[in-house]
């Protein structure tokens, strides 16, 4: 007969938040139980609730994105009279960036397998690696951005051109915040260590680079080359 | 908190978690090069599909959107290792209800925003009659 069974006549409900079946003396919050995600078990371990939480976050954010998005494939040929996408776009721009973002999701990924083995010199180097690429992105984005300008294609040329500078420059801006939250990152790691807490803010982190690089996927279809097929 | 240790069952993760299944570094590295050199193929494709004659021409945004979500599924799968098993069921139905908007979001504009389009009378034929 274990603790729990002392309070006699309360059948143990097994959705109750706190319940900690294995882990008793440890209290809730540990999190170590059957099957969490089936209504057994205490609540997971922070890490999980963290991780979790941050994904609901990534995917209200792009909920956001996906209104943005909208907008645009609404004004693709919204011209008014002024320059499309086919007078506009640097291919070759275009496709460098999106080998960058590719690339440098990848390199956040293998610092991520760097973290798990808690090597700090390959954290660093892979996080490193992933900011410049993100720096080397955003440097041909905003470049792009400034040709368009020149050209007098700016975003109050037209609706088109006002959609494509909104949903492009969201994207950059979080490609921005992404790149200080790295060097946030790359510090704490460097003066922290693997702590529990900063490995749940690189995880999250990890998250964030990888929806960024989502969105560009979906980003880079239909504003560049779909946009380019009308 | 330096002594604070994150204590888990190892059946139970978050979303982009890498041991999740007790992964060994060698296995972890295999991971995301399978899904780099998938998500390259498909970028390389679509911006292929743009210059190739092999496509029927209205046929290409149908190609285009059907590789980005095949990109996507790459990367949702060996970058965040959104998988099917049972331990992955709430960060599977927070995708699924986040596509849902997204879809009623997207769909919805286009096609409410396309339908007053086709009702809407011609600019030239509209300046026309205000004379």
């Amino acid at each position: 007969m274990s603790t729990t069974d002392a309070f006699v006549g309360h059948a143990p409900d097994p959705y109750r938040i706190g319940r900690s079946r294995d882990w008793v003396s440890t209290g809730g919050g540990r999190g170590f139980a059957h099957a969490t995600g089936h209504g057994e078990g205490g609540p997971a371990s922070k890490r999980v609730i963290v991780g979790y939480g941050f994904w609901i976050f990534l995917l209200s954010d792009i909920v956001m994105f996906s209104a943005f998005f909208a907008a645009h494939a609404v004004l693709q040929t919204a011209t008014a009279g002024g320059p499309s996408g086919r007078d506009l776009f640097n291919w070759w721009s275009i496709a460098i960036q999106t080998g960058c973002l590719l690339a440098s999701s990848f390199t956040c990924g293998l610092s991520a397998v760097a973290t798990e083995a808690r090597s700090q010199i390959w954290t660093q180097v892979g996080l490193l690696v992933t900011g410049l690429l993100g720096l080397a992105f955003l440097v041909l984005e905003g470049r792009d951005f400034a040709g368009m300008v020149m050209q007098g294609a700016g975003p109050q040329r037209s609706a088109f051109l006002s959609s494509l500078f909104a949903v492009v420059g969201l994207h950059g801006l979080h490609v921005s915040a992404g790149l200080l939250w790295l060097g946030t990152m790359m510090a704490q790691v460097f003066v922290k260590g693997f702590r529990a807490d900063i490995m749940r803010r690189l995880v999250c982190f990890n998250l964030f680079w990888h929806a960024l690089d989502i969105i560009w996927v979906a980003l880079f279809t239909v504003v560049y080359l779909i946009g380019e097929g009308r | 908190m330096s002594h604070e240790v994150d204590r888990r069952d190892p059946g139970d993760v978050g979303p982009g978690f890498m041991d999740a299944a007790e992964v060994t570094i060698r296995e972890g590295i295999a991971r995301y090069v399978i899904g780099f050199v998938l998500a390259s193929a498909l970028t390389v494709a679509s911006f292929y599909v743009l210059y190739t004659s092999l496509i029927w021409g209205p046929g290409i945004p149908v190609a285009l959107v059907v590789l980005a979500i095949a990109q996507i599924g790459v990367h949702l799968v060996f970058f965040l290792h959104i998988t099917t098993a049972p331990d992955n069921t709430n960060n599977v139905l927070a995708l699924a209800f986040g596509v849902l908007i997204v879809a009623l979001v997207i769909v919805g504009s286009l096609w409410i925003m396309d339908n007053l389009n086709d009702r809407l009378m011609p600019l030239d034929q509209m300046l026309q009659m205000q004379r």
